[in-house]
C-alpha cells in the first residue's frame, strides 16, 4: 500500500468516526427521551396535571409545581426582560469604547459562566434573608433574573448589531434623535432576535434547580401560590423529590413530570428557533 | 429640553448595564463576609489540607480536599468522554458535512444543552447505571463514573458548537493551500484547521470544564452524598455543589457554622470557574483579534 492510498483510507476512516460522533449524541438524546415515555406516559393524564400532590405514590399531581414554574417564569421576565433590553442598547448603540466598557464586556461574559447554584446563594443572601423575602416566589424571580440576565443581554445585542448600519443613518439624517432612532428603529428591526434570545433564556430559566433549592424552595407545597410572596415549588424540584424517595413508584411520577417539563422546554426552543429563522431571512 | 430628556435616557441605559457589575460585587461581597466569618472559627490551613469533610456530624472536620476530589473525578470523566466527541463532530460538520446537513444537526446538538439537569440526573440515576452495572457489577448505585459520562454528554455541544464556529472562521485561502499541496482533508484538517483555531478551540474546552465543575443536579442525583478522598470512580462521592444542595435541603440554622460552610465550599467553587472563564474569555478574544 502506498502513501496515497494509505492517507485516503485514514481520511475516509476519520469520515465514519465523525459521522459515528455526531450521531451519538443524537441517538443518545433518543434513548433517553424513549426511556422515559416508557416509564412515565402511563402515569399522564389530565388528573395528574390539575391535582394537589400527595403522598401516595399513584394519587395527587403536579399542579402546584407547575403553577409555581409558570409564577416564576412570569415574574423573571418582568425583572429579567426591561433590565437586560436597556443594558444591552447601552452596550450596542450608546457606550464608547473606553475602560468602563471593556470592563462591562468581560463582567458579562464572566457573569455567564458563573454556575447557577453561585447565584442561589447570592439570593439566599440579597433577597430571602437581607431584603426579608424569604423563600418566597418573588426571590425566586430575582434569583433566576440575575441569572439569565447575562444570556438576555449577550442575544440582545447580537439582534441590534445585526440591523444594517444604513437604517440608523437614515434615521439619523432625518433628524431623529439616538433614542428615537433606538426606539422607533432598531428596536422594531430587531424585535425578532431580541425575542428568539428572551425564549432561550426563559426555557433555561424553567428548568433550573439548583439556585431555587439553595434559596429555600420547598419540596412540598401543599397548596398552589397566589401571591409573589407565597412560598412554592417549581417543576424540577419536584422531579427531584421525586427521584430522591426510595419507593420505586415515584420514579414512574418523577418520568411522569419529566416528560412535562421536556415538553415545556422543547416547545420554547422550537418557537425561538422558528422566530430565528423569519427574523433572520429578513435581513438576506 | 429634548436634550435633557436623552440624557436622563441614557443615564438610565447605563445603569441597566451598572447591575451586571453589581452583581459581580454582590456575589463576591457575599461569599466572602460569610466565608470570612467561616474562617474565623475554621483555620485556612486545616481547610486546605484536612483529608476529611464532616461539618455535619458531632467530630467535625472542614478539609474540602475530598469535595474538591469529587468535584475533578466528576469533571475529568465528562471532559475525558466529550473532548474527544465534541472536537471530532466540530471537524466533521466543518470540513466533511454537506452544508444542509451542518444546518439541521448543529440546533439538534444544541438541544442537548437545552435538556433542564435535573432531567439528566435522573437519565444517569435510572438508565445509565443499572446499564454500567450489566457489566461493572462492582459498581454502587451512586458513582462519579455514570454522573461523568451524562454529564459529559451534556456539554458535547458547548465543545462542537463553539469549537464549529473557530474552524469555520479560518480563512478559506489556508484550505486552498492546503489541498493545491495535495493534503487530504484529514490532513488539512490536522495540521493546518485546527492548529490555525486552537485559541478558539482551546476557550470551548475551558468553558466546558467551568460548566462541568459548577453542574448541580447531575452529580446531586447520581453521584451520591459521601464525601471522600478517592479517585475510585465506581463508589459515592460528594462534589462542592452536592454538599451545598444538601444543606440547603436540610435544617441547618441560619449564622451557623454549618450555614457558614455553603459559602465557604461556594467561594471555593467561585474561584475556580472564575479563573477558568477568564481564560476561556483570553483565549477566544485571541482568536477574534487573529481572524475578525
Amino acid at each position: 500500500m502506498n502513501n496515497i492510498t494509505k492517507n485516503r483510507l485514514k481520511n475516509n476512516a476519520f469520515k465514519v468516526w465523525g459521522i459515528a460522533c455526531t450521531l451519538l449524541g443524537l441517538v443518545l438524546l433518543a434513548i433517553f427521551i424513549g426511556s422515559i415515555l416508557m416509564d412515565g406516559l402511563q402515569r399522564i393524564s389530565w388528573e395528574f396535571i390539575t391535582e394537589l400532590p400527595s403522598r401516595f405514590v399513584d394519587q395527587g399531581g403536579i399542579f402546584t409545581a407547575l403553577m409555581g414554574s409558570v409564577w416564576i417564569l412570569v415574574l423573571t421576565t418582568f425583572i429579567a426582560l426591561p433590565l437586560g433590553i436597556a443594558a444591552a442598547i447601552y452596550l450596542e448603540e450608546y457606550s464608547k469604547k473606553n475602560k468602563l466598557s471593556s470592563l462591562l464586556e468581560i463582567n458579562i461574559s464572566n457573569l455567564a459562566g458563573v454556575p447557577s447554584i453561585i447565584y442561589g446563594l447570592l439570593g439566599l443572601e440579597i433577597f430571602a434573608r437581607i431584603m426579608q423575602m424569604g423563600a418566597s416566589i418573588l426571590a425566586g424571580s430575582f434569583t433566576l433574573a440575575l441569572l439569565i440576565l447575562p444570556i438576555i443581554i449577550v442575544s440582545t445585542r447580537e439582534a441590534i448589531k445585526a440591523v444594517p448600519k444604513s437604517i440608523r443613518d437614515a434615521s439619523f439624517a432625518l433628524g431623529a434623535s439616538k433614542w428615537q432612532t433606538v426606539y422607533h428603529q432598531l428596536l422594531p428591526a430587531s424585535f425578532g432576535g431580541i425575542l428568539t434570545g428572551i425564549i432561550l433564556a426563559l426555557s433555561r430559566a424553567v428548568g433550573e434547580t439548583a439556585p431555587l433549592i439553595v434559596i429555600g424552595a420547598l419540596a412540598y407545597v401543599p397548596f398552589a401560590p397566589s401571591t409573589p410572596m407565597d412560598q412554592f415549588t417549581v417543576l424540577p424540584i419536584q422531579i427531584f423529590n421525586w427521584i430522591s424517595m426510595p419507593q420505586h413508584g415515584f420514579e414512574q411520577n418523577a418520568a411522569a413530570a419529566i416528560i412535562i417539563l421536556l415538553f415545556i422546554t422543547f416547545a420554547m426552543n422550537g418557537i425561538a428557533v422558528y422566530y430565528r429563522n423569519r427574523w433572520q431571512k429578513k435581513f438576506k | 429640553m429634548r436634550k435633557l430628556k436623552e440624557l436622563l435616557i441614557e443615564r438610565t441605559l447605563l445603569s441597566s448595564a451598572l447591575v451586571t457589575i453589581a452583581v459581580t460585587v454582590g456575589i463576591i461581597l457575599v461569599l466572602s463576609i460569610q466565608a470570612f466569618a467561616f474562617f474565623s472559627e475554621v483555620s485556612i490551613i486545616d481547610f486546605l489540607t484536612d483529608t476529611k469533610w464532616t461539618p455535619l456530624f458531632t467530630e467535625k472536620h472542614f478539609g474540602i480536599l475530598p469535595l474538591l476530589a469529587g468535584t475533578l473525578l466528576t469533571s475529568f470523566i465528562a471532559i475525558a468522554f466529550a473532548v474527544p466527541v465534541g472536537l471530532s463532530i466540530s471537524i466533521y460538520l466543518s470540513e466533511y458535512a454537506p452544508k444542509s446537513f451542518r444546518r439541521t444537526i448543529k440546533p439538534a446538538l444544541e438541544l442537548l444543552a437545552g435538556v433542564p439537569t435535573v432531567v439528566y440526573g435522573f437519565f444517569a440515576l435510572t438508565v445509565v447505571t443499572p446499564f454500567l452495572q450489566g457489566f461493572m457489577p462492582g459498581l454502587s448505585g451512586f458513582n462519579s463514573l455514570s454522573a461523568g459520562l451524562v454529564m459529559g454528554v451534556m456539554i458535547i455541544p458547548y465543545i462542537s458548537s463553539l469549537s464549529e464556529d473557530a474552524l469555520h472562521a479560518v480563512p478559506y485561502s489556508l484550505r486552498e493551500a492546503a489541498y493545491g499541496m495535495g493534503s487530504t482533508k484529514l490532513q488539512n484538517a490536522f495540521k493546518v484547521i485546527v492548529p490555525a483555531a486552537s485559541s478558539g478551540i482551546i476557550a470551548s474546552i475551558i468553558l466546558a470544564i467551568s460548566r462541568a465543575i459548577g453542574e448541580t443536579m447531575i452529580v446531586a442525583i447520581a453521584a451520591g452524598q459521601q464525601p471522600r478522598l478517592t479517585l475510585d470512580p465506581t463508589v459515592p462521592i460528594e462534589t462542592i455543589t452536592t454538599y451545598i444542595v444538601q444543606v440547603s435541603l436540610g435544617d441547618v440554622p441560619h449564622d451557623s457554622l454549618e450555614y457558614r460552610t455553603i459559602f465557604a465550599a461556594g467561594i471555593a467553587l467561585f474561584a475556580f470557574t472564575f479563573l477558568l472563564n477568564t481564560l476561556s474569555y483570553k483565549a477566544r478574544k485571541k482568536f477574534q483579534e487573529k481572524y475578525e
